[in-house]
């Protein structure tokens, strides 16, 4: 961990992104009407990578990652694993192995947890669908245990590990998590980082939203400081986690 | 009136009965997968029935021709929303599925002539005509509408029903048409006869209802569609195209649609308009099921029937205004819980 200092690149500073990034995101703007929520917005994350953008209420950090998902519509270019994939929809974007686990979940609600997961694996072979399964629910215990109960019924804790579940099933190659914390006990928390920590040793790269900064940059290769829609720092984490700047801004120091 | 009389308007209350129960299924899948008060799935009724008729007849029916431009217009429709990026393959999938499909049976009809056919090659054919008519009008009028209100969705399908009335004069001509029944003989169970038509009601509702619960519980197309209704955005986060899932919804419930015309012309003359009000009572037990639920559409659709059955003998003037003053207790109870927060969650 050198400690040296911070390249506080502005987002039209665009940083050497390798040309090999998995995912590449530039010029990326989104408007939710009238209100600017995304401007000029560019990120990547190599393959392997664990990239997190962290940013207090309201920053643009969820926009930012509906509109890479293809959910809300932004201008820009998004190259993921090398295909332009501006026009694809949210589907066709899922099957190129882009996976989103949004800030509200979007589970089946009245589907069983079983259910849930099989349809995560929707773009898989039966086989393939299987063997992941059988994974998942070796990295979620607990969903094994609840795999007939119905996903409304469930925990806080519970849903997000059924969320990040179903997302697996589709092997994707890039995790994209919105704030996979939010509303969760610490215990839950430290369960929630130590699966990401896990995923991360298999070899899938993650682009992580946090609000609980601290957690996000220890998690994270490198980070990304978004404020009212754009990006203000970036760096590698633990540099950015060194940072007066982040440190008296988001960790509450 | 002696138990005689009664048992054959049971009988006969739940024979329509098992018919508005099938249109109560594809109405309350049509609005659980597409939002969409599907208002015209009693033309689908008719034009099944005319189709059936005519075919038995030894006719080439109109649909068939109707089928085709259906099938250019929604070819069109895609062709232009892809304008942008058109592949040569991409254009041969759209032109077989959208024109190659329809001029197919067009071919076959006009192949098999007038000769005497098997009733279920008759059936076959009517649900080939018919049933793809219902993807094709969601890509023309519900699939540019995505995202539209409940409210929106509605006036289209109230549109697309006028439509299809106008286009039904068109095809069909303003002339009714009755069949055969499906099975001639018929059935003595004591003092109940039985009638064969009634009785391949009876068999299809089972084996469409059976079939459909299969479809859902344990195919992953099923769960799939399901998931589309359940939660639209996060089907689309797993990769289903839900356009796909609404295009599915509208084959089956065509096909419904289509299948309940072929049991209802040999019990009575249909003509090109007279789908909107055996729809319409379909509809009434979709509204008691709360537009949501096939089991309570099911029953209520049943109820609906006999009720019906029972108000033709003794007040057969008021009968429809009796049948359609059931829904007013459902919506005023439906309307006085929702103020309480609904139940629905996405
Ligand atoms: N659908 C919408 N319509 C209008 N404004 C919106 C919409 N979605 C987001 N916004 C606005 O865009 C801005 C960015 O919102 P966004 O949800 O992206 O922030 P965020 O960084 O994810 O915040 P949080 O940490 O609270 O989740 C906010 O000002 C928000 O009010
Ligand atoms: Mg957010």
């Amino acid at each position: 961990m050198t400690a040296s200092p911070i390249p506080a690149a502005s987002a039209s500073a665009a940083p050497a992104s390798a040309p090999a990034a998995l995912l590449a995101v530039n010029a990326m703007s989104v408007n939710h009407g009238p209100v600017p929520a995304v401007v000029d917005v560019s990120i990547d994350v190599a393959p392997g990578e664990i990239v997190t953008v962290i940013g207090a209420n309201g920053a643009g950090k969820s926009s930012l990652l509906n509109a890479i998902m293809g959910i809300t519509p932004g201008s820009g270019e998004v190259t993921f694993a090398g295909t332009p994939i501006r026009r694809h929809p949210v589907e066709a974007r899922a099957r190129l192995g882009l996976a989103l686990v949004p800030e509200k979940r979007e589970l089946f609600s009245t589907m069983s947890v079983i259910d849930n997961l099989t349809l995560g694996g929707w773009t898989a072979t039966p086989a393939e669908r299987k063997r992941t399964l059988e994974e998942v629910l070796d990295r979620f215990p607990r969903l094994r245990e609840r795999r007939t109960q119905m996903a409304k019924t469930m925990s806080g804790g519970e849903r997000q590990m059924l969320a990040m579940g179903r997302a697996l099933m589709s092997r994707p190659k890039l995790l994209m998590l919105d704030e996979p914390s939010l509303g969760l006990a610490p215990r839950i928390v430290g369960e929630i980082f130590r699966i990401i920590a896990d995923l991360r040793a298999s070899g899938v790269s993650i682009l992580l939203v946090e609000q609980n900064a601290k957690a996000a940059l220890n998690a994270a290769d490198r980070a990304y400081v978004m404020e009212l829609g754009a990006v203000i720092l970036q760096g590698p984490a633990a540099d950015l986690a060194a940072d007066p700047r982040v440190a008296g801004i988001y960790l509450g120091v | 009136m002696d138990a005689t009389i009664l048992l054959f308007l049971v009988q006969d209350g739940l024979t329509n009965g098992a018919i508005y129960a099938l249109l109560g299924f594809a109405l309350v899948l049509l609005f659980t997968v597409t939002r969409t008060i599907f208002i015209p799935q009693g033309d689908f009724v008719a034009y099944g029935a005319l189709t059936y008729a005519l075919l038995r007849a030894g006719h080439l029916p109109g649909t068939v021709k109707l089928l085709a431009v259906f099938g250019a217009t929604a070819l069109a429709v895609e062709l232009w929303s892809r304008r942008r990026d058109l592949t040569p393959g991409f254009i041969a999938t759209q032109c077989a599925t959208k024109l190659g499909v329809p001029l197919a049976i067009w071919a076959v009809v006009a192949v098999l002539g007038a000769a005497p056919r098997p009733v279920l090659l008759d059936l076959a054919l009517t649900i080939a005509i018919v049933g793809p008519m219902g993807p094709y009008l969601y890509r023309i009028v519900f699939q540019p509408l995505g995202g539209a209100t409940v409210l929106t969705l509605f006036i289209a399908a109230v549109a697309v029903h006028i439509a299809l009335i106008a286009l039904g004069l068109a095809f069909f001509g303003p002339e009714g048409q009755r069949a055969p029944a499906l099975i001639a003989t018929s059935l003595k169970l004591g003092p109940v006869v039985v009638s064969g038509q009634s009785l391949a009601v009876y068999a299809t509702t089972i084996l469409l209802t059976a079939a459909l619960s299969a479809f859902f519980a344990l195919t992953l197309r099923g769960k799939a569609l399901h998931a589309s209704a359940v939660n639209a955005l996060g089907a689309r986060l797993v990769g289903i195209d839900t356009h796909v899932s609404a295009k599915i919804a509208f084959a089956l419930a065509a096909t419904i649609g289509a299948v309940s015309g072929v049991l209802i012309v040999p019990m009575t003359t249909i003509y090109y308009d007279s789908g909107f009000v055996i729809g319409l009572k379909g509809f009434v037990a979709a509204i008691f099921g709360g537009l949501g639920s096939f089991i309570i559409t099911g029953i209520a659709a049943f109820s609906v029937g006999i009720v019906e059955a029972l108000a033709s003998f003794f007040a057969s003037s008021f009968k429809e205004i009796i049948v359609f003053s059931l829904i007013i207790p459902v919506l005023l109870v439906r309307s006085a819980r929702s103020h309480h927060g609904d139940d629905e969650d996405h």
